[in-house]
């Protein structure tokens, strides 16, 4: 089942990368490529949105007494670590985009700034997640940490509405949601947010899967280890 | 006893620890001398710069010095397990947070009045509008005593404690950097109606921090 997923992911991830390649036109009247970054940028954005959220959700779910559960504490995790790597690259692709268009390769404006803010929150984060072993070390300091994280994601997103910046505002969520494009442009956004929110999907289900093996395994091992003695004074009576 | 009964005892506590011990004023203070030192050697003592630029580097040589004070403020628990005794007490957590934070932010205040008249001397400012820069400065350090205060207990106990905090406190308290740096240019420059923006942001900061640190502060304490 992983696999036929993962299977249709790859193959949502070519289509776009067909679509955004040879299909979306350069943007008008310059020939301009660089706007093929747009498909790359915009997934990317959504992605560090969704993950955080997640991030934000579980962590609460963690706090309340009644639903707390290692679950929750261990997705918090995973989809932080996949959130940082998509806010990175989600920088780099637009550092990328801004050198040829504003002629710099990065700008102090509110959108660029609050993200770079955004993006050491949750390293810090991160950071604080290594230093217990167990959801039951870490958990409650960690959903806190999370929470106080968050609370840069609206100031992110609202950033371009609220300051003047050289960053654009939002193509599709402006505050009139008049959507700013069109045509095959328009299509190949969906398709690659599609595309990256699938990726996003196996991503977490795996990096899920790999924190419940670390989770036991130190407790895993000890059992381990006693069933070895165990059996090695079977065979050898003192 | 009383919330605030509490949060005065352990600012007494706290406060009395550092007047004995002397780690704040023979060493963060010195620190924080030194930092407004190598920033002048930065900028090569450029006398068009330094005057200019005074503001944020006030606030940078502030913030690095209050990371120190945070520091402080918890190894002072870790060693012989005081932090244990700060539990049993029976005090509300909220209360420990504010007798903690309030005597890091008491700290503070005496390290920006030093640091102030060293960056007033050396690097060639003038000061204006008094009343901003007082106003800003105790917003400002409300927040940063506060934000350090939460990190510090989230980390408390931890093995890389010593390292994670700056690493945690810095991201968060950008606002206070930013806010204070704009605030104090606008009342040097004497446009002080560009600075209230600041001020507003720096109080309001500052309270969402001091609410959120009396209800979290508890249930980090009993987890650390």
């Amino acid at each position: 089942m992983k696999r036929i997923y993962l299977a249709a992911t790859l193959v949502a991830l070519a289509v776009t990368a067909f679509l955004a390649l040879y299909v979306t036109p350069p943007r008008e009247n310059q020939g301009f490529q660089a706007v093929r970054l747009l498909y790359l940028h915009v997934p990317c954005a959504w992605l560090a949105y969704l993950a955080f959220g997640v991030t934000a959700l579980a962590s609460i779910l963690w706090l309340i007494p009644r639903t707390r559960n290692t679950t929750w504490d261990l997705l918090a995790g995973a989809s932080a670590e996949i959130g940082v790597v998509f806010t990175a690259l989600m920088l780099a692709v637009g550092s990328l985009w801004g050198k040829p268009t504003w002629g710099t390769w990065w700008e102090w404006d509110a959108r660029l700034t609050t993200t770079a803010i955004l993006f050491f929150l949750y390293l810090g984060y991160l950071a604080l997640r290594r230093t217990g072993a167990t959801s039951a070390e870490r958990g409650t300091r960690c959903a806190i940490a999370a929470l106080i994280a968050a609370c840069d994601i609206p100031i992110v997103h609202f950033s371009v509405t609220w300051w003047q910046t050289l960053h654009q505002q939002g193509t599709v969520f402006n505050p009139n949601l008049d959507v700013k494009v069109n045509g095959s442009m328009a299509l190949t956004l969906v398709l690659s947010v599609l595309a990256f929110t699938m990726l996003y999907g196996y991503l977490l289900i795996d990096r899920f899967q790999l924190a419940q093996l670390e989770e036991g395994r130190e407790e895993r091992e000890l059992q381990l280890a006693i069933a070895e003695r165990v059996r090695a004074e079977e065979v050898v009576p003192a | 006893m009383s919330f605030f009964r509490g949060a005065l005892l352990v600012a007494g506590k706290d406060l009395r620890i550092e007047s004995r011990s002397r780690v704040a004023l023979q060493q963060i203070l010195p620190f924080g001398g030194i930092v407004v030192v190598l920033f002048a050697f930065a900028l090569d003592s450029d006398r068009d710069l330094l005057p200019r630029a005074a503001p944020g580097l006030f606030w940078a040589a502030v913030l690095l010095a209050m990371l120190l004070a945070v520091g402080r403020s918890f190894a002072v628990e870790e060693a012989n397990r005081a932090r244990d005794g700060l539990r049993l007490s029976g005090l509300d957590g909220g209360s420990v947070f504010l007798g903690k934070a309030s005597a890091i932010a008491i700290e503070l205040f005496a390290l920006e009045a030093v640091l102030g008249i060293a960056v007033v001397v050396l690097y060639d400012v003038a000061l204006h509008e008094a009343l901003i820069l007082v106003l800003t400065a105790v917003a400002a350090t409300i927040g940063l005593a506060a934000t350090g205060t939460v990190y510090g207990v989230l980390a408390g106990g931890l093995r890389a404690r010593e390292t994670l905090v700056p690493l945690l406190v810095l991201p968060a308290v950008t606002p206070v950097m930013l806010g204070a740096t704009r605030a104090f240019e606008a009342a040097l420059d004497r446009t002080p109606g560009d600075a209230w923006p600041w001020v507003q942001l720096l109080g309001a900061f500052a309270i969402l921090v001091v609410a959120a640190g009396v209800a979290v502060f508890g249930p980090l304490l009993e987890e650390s």
